[in-house]
């Protein structure tokens, strides 16, 4: 059952995740909470959904203990806000922001590194 | 470009949305254009317990609720949008996005409401999520047992305060003034709370650290001495402004850059209608955002009429 109330998405097991960003070129995860930090950037990866056809958006809940794969990720060491967002480019981890980003900031890291 | 609507709403917070449900149940052609996500400063409160009618619920399913019924009474919501111009002299408004898009409306009703104040102090950005919060709910258990600050000396310093000692060994408020702008229970509480300690009179003037936030730097301004503090993170509280820096030239503002309207949310150009946290009003919340979005909505349909 879904923990996020989004129209995201929403990746549920590690095996999942790992399953996600093997087969897919680019994918954003956004692990986090129904928080004030966490809304604003899911309703970004909503708006983009539909005009990013070559990146693939998921969220995971923070609190569910399988997200200990983002958590405990090496590019998320010494994040101290939500949510974790991680950019997987070929399965691989690229960029790794911790709380809030707007949409310039997102649409930027997704030109950087997935066109 | 699209059709002329009959209304343009410019912000899509707890104001713009209400103006939204009501114009287009008045079957006017409604189109919200809001620059961060919608329902605004409701979705950075955790819970609302003030909104009557509805027992204590999160400011997100609020906001939801508004969004939906906006959009079942036809109502056209575009978020994440940057308008670059304003042209609002004309019988036809008009307005134009940073990706080239224009849109025009016979009527505006601007709902831009506010924002936290940021201290834009060298390695504010750099630091954010690493040490740097502006949510205590959000990210309040990641200092469990660490020492931090609270910058500000309002109510909404002082209640983050007292909340974050449920995670952090000590919380040190840092205040410019030598008195707090807050409601006497807050300032009580705060003052009780063996964990809260006070450096008065100090402003923070940059954050240092290496990957995370290690350090601030601090200044004194009785005495003018700077110094450097150790601390794990810094939560910054320090009020709201209006975000009506883009509509300077083009409504008239009062001097803390609040837009004027009169009773029916009319401003001083015809057509164009405010609403919400951004007017000059002494009381900002759901319920009186509701109320002008409501009175704006309304004064548009009339003037249409005319
Ligand atoms: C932490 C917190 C807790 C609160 N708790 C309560 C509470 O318990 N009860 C209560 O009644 N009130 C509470 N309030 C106050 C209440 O949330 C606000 O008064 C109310 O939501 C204001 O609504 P608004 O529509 O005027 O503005 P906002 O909610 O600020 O919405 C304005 C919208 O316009 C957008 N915008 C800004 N500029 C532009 C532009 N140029 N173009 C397009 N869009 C733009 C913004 O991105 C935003 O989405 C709280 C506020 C905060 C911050």
């Amino acid at each position: 059952m879904n923990m996020l109330q989004t129209a995201l998405e929403e990746i549920g097991t590690k095996s999942e995740l790992e399953k996600i960003i093997n087969e897919s070129e680019n994918v954003m995860v956004c692990c986090g909470r129904m928080g004030p930090m966490c809304i604003p950037v899911y309703d970004v990866m909503e708006e983009l959904q539909d005009e990013r056809e070559n990146v693939k958006f998921y969220t995971m809940a923070f609190d569910n203990p399988e997200a200990e794969i983002i958590k405990n990720a090496p590019e998320c060491r010494g994040f101290m806000g939500l949510p974790f967002t991680m950019y997987y480019k070929n399965g691989k981890a690229v960029k790794a922001t911790s709380s809030i980003q707007n949409f310039d900031q997102i649409t930027g890291i997704l030109d950087e590194h997935f066109n | 470009m699209d059709d002329v609507f009959d209304v343009m709403i410019i912000g899509g917070g707890a104001a713009g949305l209400t103006a939204g449900i009501y114009s287009s149940r008045a079957k006017l052609s409604t189109l919200i254009l809001n620059e961060g996500a919608v329902g605004g400063q409701m979705v950075l409160t955790d819970e609302i317990a003030n909104y009557p009618g509805v027992e204590t619920t999160s400011g997100y399913k609020v906001a939801n609720t508004m969004k939906k019924q906006a959009k079942d009474f036809g109502c056209k919501i575009k978020s994440n949008v940057k308008i670059v111009k304003y042209a609002f002299d004309e019988n036809i408004k008009e307005v134009e996005l940073k990706d080239g898009r224009k849109f025009q409306a016979k009527t505006v009703i601007l709902a831009p409401g506010g924002s936290p104040k940021a201290l834009n102090i060298p390695g504010e950005s750099t630091f954010l999520g690493k040490g740097i919060s502006y949510c205590a709910t959000c990210d309040g258990d990641f200092f469990t047992d660490k020492e931090i600050i609270v910058a500000g000396g309002g109510n909404s310093a002082l209640e983050e305060a007292v909340a974050l000692t449920n995670y952090a060994s000590k919380v040190t408020i840092v205040h410019q003034f030598d008195h707090f702008q807050a409601f006497e229970h807050a300032i009580e509480e705060a003052k009780n709370n063996p964990k809260i300690n006070f450096i008065m009179r100090a402003e923070l003037r940059q954050f240092i650290g290496n990957g995370k936030l290690q350090m601030i730097t601090l200044e004194h301004l009785s005495s003018g001495n700077v110094e450097d503090l150790k601390v794990d993170g810094v939560f910054i509280f320090i009020g709201y402004k209006p975000n009506t820096e883009s509509l300077k030239k083009i409504v008239n503002l009062n001097e803390k850059n609040e837009i004027i309207t009169d009773s029916e949310m009319k401003t001083n150009i015809p057509g164009v209608f405010a609403a919400g946290d951004s007017i000059v009003k002494k009381y900002r919340q759901v319920t009186t955002a509701v109320a002008d979005g409501t009175i704006a909505a309304l004064s548009a349909v009339e003037y249409l009429r005319n």
